[in-house]
């Protein structure tokens, strides 16, 4: 297959779509296009920890049976939630082949699953091919100072991390490559309160003031990040810092850097300003 | 009945009661053999209406299969109930009130129950329309209406697919939802059903229907018969 099979993830295609469309222009502008699933299914959003709770792991298996059928041996998501939850059901099935015996009877209209699909998350693929990236680049972003921001989802656990869980470089080494100028974010591997969102905002506003209010501090003009929940929470709740900082996909830098119009609608704080200000878009 | 032949016989459970009845009726003319009369759970008797759900297990096996009364063949040893009813939530909403196109996902936020599918399928294999119930539900989650719509376009609402389901999803309302607003907001209108409807207004077809009007019952018989069909 030329390019990489992308699964997408129900945000991707409502509320996070600048990620998904952003994402799809530069790994075209890479000349490795991301080629959506023909079937997926919802991935749950949240990975169950209970031992015995295979109900829950079905519809990320069932996933991967969609890949497995397709023929691939590799699936590229963008949501880190999905990643992170993707990740670990098919680790969990790889180490308890009884739950996957189940898991197998119960799905009896479907083919078993073989366990041999891996999961990636974009960023993955895009440090393979920094190189590509750096080359790529029309308008390099320097000027503009961006805090890298990882959340939980691609660190933790650290079974499925995508890097050093305590000290990741993905992200910097990446901005790097499009010519950005990379806070040294100490908040970066930090939770945004994440599901909190739903029935304790309160966790939320509390979490994302920490990290936004001392990102601005630093010096920050965007936090750039891959999680659409952090996306959310960080762009949403960081009124009270009495900051404006643009919460944008990394993807997004990526895409203004590489000269392509992608993106950045859905933003609460409108980037443009700052972009502008910058010299990154066009005043 | 009544005829001479021998007719073979089977027996079937009513909510456990025994009973002897025919080989070859469906279950709905089983029942009313058995001495049932339906008041409510049922309707067109073709399996188009959905009004009558069942339940039954076959003998020797332990599953529970669900499928239209009206539909199905009695088989000997049959265990089996009648649902006239599903009293499922429908969320209340005034499509002329909504828009659509200012919601990344108008069916989460009227059926938010959707967010907790699993992916178990169990929908799918409880829909006596063979519909992909799941992939619907699923499409409804990405915010597809379209796809929602399409391919829940054949449901009937007999609402079996949300008894069965582990979280309690109202399948059958939600895809209803999504095909009202498909219609409604975004299915392509059509340009001649809009020419004739202002042809109709117009009265352009006033005379023509009410010579229809004046025919005597024969002549109106024999005017269906000669219409030609191929045409147009």
């Amino acid at each position: 297959m030329d390019g990489y099979l992308y699964y997408p993830g129900c945000t991707l295609k409502t509320k996070a779509s600048d990620y998904e469309e952003s994402a799809m222009a530069v790994m075209e502008a890479l000349d490795a296009p991301l080629v959506e699933m023909d079937d997926w299914y919802c991935c749950g959003a949240v990975q169950s920890l209970a031992a015995d709770d295979i109900m829950h792991q079905i519809a990320p298996i069932r996933t991967l049976i969609c890949a497995q059928e397709q023929g691939e041996r590799e699936v590229v998501t963008l949501c880190d939630m999905c990643y992170n939850v993707l990740k670990r059901a098919n680790l969990w099935m790889r180490e308890h082949p009884d739950d996957l015996d189940t898991m197998n009877e119960f799905l009896d209209e479907d083919p078993d699953y073989e366990g041999n699909v891996e999961v990636y998350h974009l960023f993955e693929i895009l440090r393979e091919r920094k190189d590509d990236v750096k080359k790529r680049v029309k308008h390099k972003l320097d000027g503009l100072t961006v805090a890298p921001y990882y959340g939980c989802m691609l660190l933790r656990p650290s079974e499925v991390a995508i890097d050093d869980t305590e000290n990741p470089s993905i992200m910097e080494g990446l901005l790097e490559s499009i010519g950005a100028d990379v806070l040294d974010n100490p908040k970066r591997t930090e939770c945004c309160g994440s599901y909190h969102v739903v029935n304790r905002p309160d966790i939320v506003e509390r979490r994302v003031e920490e990290l936004v209010s001392r990102m601005g501090e630093m010096g920050a003009d965007v936090i750039a990040l891959s999680c659409p929940l952090c996306q959310y929470n960080l762009d949403s709740y960081q009124r009270s810092t009495g900051y404006d900082i643009p919460v944008l996909y990394l993807t997004e830098l990526i895409a203004l850097a590489f000269g392509l119009e992608a993106g950045l609608h859905k933003h609460r704080v409108d980037p443009g300003i700052m972009l502008k200000e910058r010299g990154v878009l066009e005043r | 009945m009544g005829e001479k032949e021998e007719q073979e016989m089977i027996e079937i459970y009513v909510m456990g009661k025994k009973y002897e009845v025919p080989k070859g009726l469906t279950i709905m003319t089983a029942l009313e053999y058995a001495g049932y009369k339906f008041t409510r759970g049922c309707g067109c008797r073709g399996g188009f209406c959905g009004a009558c759900p069942t339940v039954y297990r076959k003998k020797d096996d332990y599953k529970l299969r669900m499928d239209l009364a009206c539909q199905t063949a009695v088989e000997d040893g049959m265990y089996l109930v009648q649902l006239p009813f599903v009293p499922a939530v429908r969320e209340e909403y005034d499509l002329e009130e909504m828009d659509p196109s200012a919601n990344d996902n108008i069916l989460l936020e009227y059926y938010p129950a959707i967010a907790r599918c699993v992916s178990c399928n169990t929908c799918t294999k409880s829909c006596p329309q063979e519909l992909e119930v799941m992939d619907f539900v699923q499409a409804a989650l990405r915010g597809d209406v379209q796809r929602c719509a399409e391919l829940s376009f054949d449901c009937i609402q007999c609402g079996l697919c949300s008894m069965r389901c582990p979280a309690d999803i109202k399948h059958y309302h939600l895809a209803q939802l999504a095909r009202r607003i498909y219609g409604r907001y975004q299915q392509h209108k059509s340009d001649a059903l809009t020419k004739r409807v202002e042809e109709v207004e117009k009265g352009a077809y006033d005379e023509e229907l009410q010579k229809l009007v004046e025919m005597d019952e024969e002549s109106l018989k024999e005017r269906y018969e000669k219409r030609d069909i191929t045409e147009g």
